[in-house]
């Protein structure tokens, strides 16, 4: 079965600047896939590079479609959801049209109107703040906003930029969980891109170690957990 | 007593022709940040094809729309062919554009039309309306009443449409809403679609009072100016209840303050701008938003 995403040699550069130099990975459905690396290791950018934000050159591949080349907000209708770095929150509108934004490109009204409360149950937060402007949310409460607003399109792959930014261990731990949940209920695939990598290495199946804008190592997580330079490195133990 | 009524109800209905224009003004302030200095002549060009329409005989609310539908086309061709090729230039430049776009419009007009004023029917009866001792003019309660149409319409497009709320979103934060797959560019196009309806609007109903002539809306655009100063560049509402503010001060210091008169009027409306920057520059309405931070 071919991966869900699949980029090749993937380049993305801003300006004159080359930040990604011939990448490749994968993202099988159904599955959770991390993203490591340090601060400017390209990890944003990768994600960006997938929706069409950055100028690249490489392919990539959904569902075995081209989609390099196109517009951001048809890449969006394609099924790819992303919640972006900074949260991408609507801040001077209220958390209800926030989410109603998410769903913008579907018009099926009456499943629209219960994935609102699919997506209370999975935040309940959201569901007391609903007539409340969204930059009055905390940080928290924000990063679950964009992934509820992400979920609101009813996505097949979500690209989750570092959920656990700016947040308390405890918030993090919740966001993950409930990641976890919408992945294993709702059948999303999930690419995750983490500067915490202990976190982000007990969330997924399968991750990459990005350096400087390449791939230089990829595996299972449970097999990059156990690798001594992983472990030195990046989980610091 | 009677007088001052009275003054105060052509203010309204001055005000409200101020209004539209100033709506107009903060819709695409609102949406790319520029001040849009054609705002006025657009208008002007408008109201000149619905005197052409009725010219050709079609009755006047057939025209009205009519003229309604060409604005709305044209604001959005204005902006794919004038506006879009310097979207990232600096706003200097997007502004230079927009006062370039005014001379071309008001030449334009003046070449096929020439400069001599023209009488512009009004739909309303030319009967004055009494209601005790006061008279009002019945083409000023019909310019308010279509004014409040208007503006009601808005809200409720803004307030409860899905387009209304994309087009929001877009002016707020265009790099979320592409994420959303809202059609960014094409919002802000829609943006001076509207905006040149309303402009539209305030053509029509002034052009019977001041004559159709292509330089007709150069001192209705300060006012507009003044007015969206006034409520605050950021807020739709604080357009119109800065137009409405501006027309009735405007009225009744020139009735009452005899030094004034009619041929002083103008600088109230700069006094009152420049009153509003030195006391609360974001005006009456202006967002000071609330962020966590």
């Amino acid at each position: 079965m071919p991966a869900l995403l699949e980029a090749e040699n993937l380049e993305a550069q801003y300006g004159w600047t080359k930040v990604l130099h011939g990448l490749g990975f994968a993202v099988e459905s159904g599955g959770i896939t991390a993203i490591l690396g340090a601060n400017g290791a390209g990890k944003t950018t990768t994600l960006r590079a997938v929706c069409g934000m950055v100028k690249t050159a490489g392919s990539v591949r959904f569902e075995g479609q081209r989609i390099d080349g196109m517009a951001t907000e048809d890449i969006v209708r394609l099924g790819i959801a992303h919640t972006p770095e900074g949260r991408g929150t609507f801040m001077e509108l209220t958390v209800e049209e926030n989410l109603r934004l998410g769903a913008y490109v579907r018009k099926d009204r009456g499943a629209i109107a219960r994935d609102f409360d699919r997506v209370y149950q999975y935040f309940p937060v959201l569901g007391q703040r609903q007539r409340q402007q969204a930059g009055t949310l905390s940080g928290g409460e924000q990063q679950m906003l964009a992934v509820a607003r992400a979920l609101m399109s009813r996505p097949r792959l979500l690209l989750l930029d570092e959920p656990s930014l700016g947040l308390a261990p405890l918030v993090t731990r919740e966001i993950f969980r409930i990641v976890r949940a919408i992945n294993k209920d709702e059948g999303v695939s999930v690419l995750l891109v983490e500067q915490n990598a202990a976190m982000a290495l007990e969330l997924a199946d399968h991750a990459y170690l990005l350096e400087t804008g390449r791939v230089v190592m990829s595996g299972s997580a449970a097999e990059l957990r156990k690798d001594d330079s992983i472990r030195r490195s990046y989980l610091g133990y | 007593m009677d007088i001052f009524i009275q003054q105060v109800v052509s203010g309204l209905a001055t005000g409200g022709i101020y209004a539209s224009l100033a709506l107009a003004l903060v819709m695409i302030y609102q949406a790319t940040d520029v001040v849009n200095f054609a705002q006025g002549s657009m208008a002007m060009f408008s109201t000149y094809l619905c005197w052409s329409l009725l010219q050709a005989g079609l009755p006047y609310w057939v025209a009205f729309v009519a003229t309604l539908v060409i604005a709305f086309a044209g604001g959005i061709l204005i902006e794919r062919v004038v506006i879009r090729p310097v979207e990232n230039a600096p706003i200097l430049s997007i502004v230079i554009v927009t006062i370039g776009l005014l001379v071309i419009l008001v030449s334009v007009a003046g070449w096929i039309y020439s400069y001599i004023q023209k009488p512009f029917p009004s739909p309303f009866p030319n009967k004055p309306i009494k209601i005790g001792n006061i008279v009002f003019g019945a083409h000023d309660l019909g310019a308010i009443g279509i004014t409040l149409v208007v503006l009601l319409l808005l809200f409720l497009f803004f307030r409860y449409t899905t387009l209304g709320l994309a087009m929001r979103a877009a002016a707020q934060n265009p790099t979320s809403s592409r994420l959303c797959g809202i059609r960014v560019g094409w919002m802000l196009a829609l943006g001076w679609g509207l905006a040149a309806t309303f402009g539209a609007v305030a053509g029509m109903i002034v052009a019977p009072v001041v004559f159709l002539d292509p330089n007709m809306m150069g001192g209705i655009q300060i006012y507009a100016f003044a007015a969206a100063t006034v409520g605050g560049f950021t807020s739709p509402l604080g357009a119109v209840v800065g137009g409405f503010l501006v027309g009735v001060t405007e009225n009744l210091v020139g009735t009452y303050v005899s030094f004034i008169g009619t041929e002083l009027k103008m600088t109230v409306a700069l006094a009152m701008i420049i009153i509003v920057l030195l006391v609360k520059p974001s005006g009456l309405f202006g967002r000071s938003f609330v962020r966590r931070v």
